[in-house]
């Protein structure tokens, strides 16, 4: 037995053909980014060596910065929304009937391409046909925003479909993570005396805290390269009220052909992801992780 | 004990009076959840069945008069509808079974086999989970370049095959590790080589979570949006996400044809929902609890 699954050729037969796939398609254009950053670059004429210049403009870029916090705020706000979401999910746990349809429900949207997603809502924000205008008029409020093209509420107009589509994504993680608890420790507490308030902040988070980790790193993580649906509902616009890194490096690469200066962008949108995603399993490592079975 | 018992008794009736009204509120915010969830898309199939006058001049929800069919008719001749479609079936199709092929090679070596770099490169595909496509994407974009894939759509199934490879590793992992042995051992033993194992033991054995994988698979391919609009500059190369985008631009003001390209391309994907839902949320539930 140990010799049939020690066979070299075998195992060279099974992990090459997708090692050397994810070596040239994942990690050889990462290490590229970071060095077509050192290029100026239109991608027609030869690349011309220029030193740091790209990430020091970067440092400077007032429009690249701007980009960043709106990335950070997406990242802030998603992270909150979990909060939300596993509210959701701890009723939907308790027994309530029809759990299982309401939350497949609640998936629906996150099934469709953010293209789709973000032409609907732009009509929905449609300034005069919109249905969210519409409604806000049919309550009495006058001088409804014109969402989309305001440079002050665009940045939140963007966040509601997002928070809309991501919903039943994060539902059904946190459902089936509550699921996986043992009935036995619930009725312990239950029998005695815990309230089901006390029973949800002292037993069941604790027992998912693994789980809600893994959706704050996919939260923040997902915030930070963030892309389709912005790009389509407002291109980063007005005026670059909406734009984020990930959109910034985009229009810099395939509009305005500065590969080497977008390279410099993708490259610490690289880093900062890796460093977020490594930085929140540092804050929120667990000592000793709980076990039960 | 007696005493203490009638002493209890009111309080946990009120409880549970309270306790029923508590649930019946929380019930009705799940519920109010689900019109949210729904209602935009409710209003996307009204206003794809209703012409211009109708959509700006009657309230939003109101029932189409007349279906207004032509709409649909309209895009599915004018745009290049069913072609996307096709590009969009055959590129999820292969590049799905590319990856679960390769994945469960991957997955069967690195849980079975016995070799020395076997964590290291677990480790390699793991991390590609957290990889944005963003940073790998102009670099992609030269290398197809100077290989001549650019506008080929070779380069999608390149692209889709490999950053699916991270995720459906993970997806198969838990399963492989909890399968049992035995039969393995017995295969062996009757002299079965490792190939006629993985084909005619393992797989079979493997299928309910490779029908989950692919399908979310699927879904991650279906919607792909940057890697087309990147290479692909050829519309009739184009799949049905960045198709339909295009094909929009087209028509901003009609409308009853952006609601009926629309209700077109997100179709597909809610027919494969009503029919596999339990399967798709089962592989969205196990791709991440398990990380």
């Amino acid at each position: 037995m140990d010799k049939v699954l020690s066979n070299k050729w075998v195992i060279a037969l099974y992990v090459l053909p997708s090692l050397l796939l994810i070596l040239a398609v994942i990690y050889v254009p990462l290490v590229l980014t970071g060095y077509y950053g050192l290029m100026e670059w239109d991608a027609v004429s030869p690349m011309e060596y220029i030193g740091l210049d790209n990430y020091s403009r970067l440092i400077e870029d007032g429009a690249f910065w701007a980009s960043v916090r709106h990335s950070l705020v997406f990242a802030v706000m998603s992270t909150l929304s979990l909060i939300l979401y596993l509210a959701v999910a701890m009723i939907l746990s308790a027994n309530i009937r029809g759990a299982n349809l309401l939350r497949k429900i609640y998936l629906i949207p996150m099934l469709l391409s953010s293209v789709a997603i973000a032409q609907l809502w732009l009509k929905i924000y449609h300034p005069t046909t919109g249905i969210l205008n519409g409604f806000l008029e049919w309550i009495g409020i006058e001088n409804t925003p014109a969402w989309l093209s305001d440079t002050k509420v665009v940045l939140w107009a963007v966040f509601i479909p997002i928070l809309w589509q991501y919903a039943g994504f994060y539902i059904i993680i946190y459902y089936a993570a509550l699921k996986n608890i043992p009935a036995t420790l619930v009725e312990a507490a239950r029998i005695d005396g815990a309230t089901s308030v006390q029973i949800a902040f002292r037993i069941k988070l604790p027992l998912i805290f693994e789980v809600i980790k893994v959706t704050i790193v996919l939260a923040v993580v997902g915030s930070l390269k963030y892309f389709d649906l912005i790009y389509v509902m407002t291109g980063g616009g007005p005026n670059g009220a909406s734009e984020v890194m990930a959109s910034y490096m985009y229009n810099a690469a395939f509009d305005r052909r500065e590969f080497g200066y977008g390279s410099a962008i993708g490259f610490f949108l690289l880093v900062i992801c890796l460093v977020a995603t490594w930085g929140i399993r540092r804050l929120t490592a667990t000592k000793d992780t709980i076990e039960y079975s | 004990m007696n005493s203490a018992n009638t002493m209890k008794l009111p309080a946990a009736t009120s409880r549970s009076f309270a306790g029923r009204l508590g649930k019946g509120v929380l019930y009705v915010l799940l519920v109010v959840a689900a019109i949210v969830q729904l209602l935009p898309l409710v209003w996307l199939l009204f206003f794809s069945l209703k012409n211009n006058q109708e959509v700006f001049n009657l309230p939003a929800f109101s029932l189409p008069k007349e279906l207004r069919w032509e709409n649909y008719e309209l895009v599915w001749t004018r745009g290049h509808i069913g072609r996307y479609l096709w590009n969009s079936v055959w590129i999820t199709a292969v590049s799905v079974g590319l990856t679960i092929l390769l994945a469960s090679f991957v997955t069967y070596a690195i849980t079975r086999m016995r070799w020395r770099l076997s964590t290291l490169v677990l480790g390699l595909f793991m991390i590609g989970i957290m990889i944005p496509v963003h940073s790998a994407l102009i670099p992609l974009f030269n290398m197809f370049n100077k290989a001549g894939l650019i506008d080929s759509q070779l380069s999608l199934l390149i692209t889709y095959t490999a950053f699916n490879l991270p995720l459906t590793i993970m997806i198969l992992l838990g399963f492989y590790y909890a399968l049992p042995r035995e039969v393995e051992e017995a295969a062996i033993m009757d002299g079965c080589s490792v190939n006629r194992l993985f084909f005619r033991i393992i797989l079979p054995m493997t299928s309910s979570v490779i029908a989950t994988a692919a399908i979310i698979n699927m879904i991650y391919n279906w919607n792909e949006f940057i890697f087309v609009n990147t290479f692909i500059s050829t519309d009739s190369l184009k799949t049905l996400t960045v198709g339909v985008q295009n094909f929009i631009g087209q028509y901003t003001v009609n409308w009853g044809a952006i609601g009926a390209t629309l209700m077109l391309s997100i179709l597909p994907i809610i027919l494969i929902f009503l029919a596999l839902s339990n399967r798709i949320v089962e592989g969205i539930a196990a791709g991440s609890v398990k990380g």
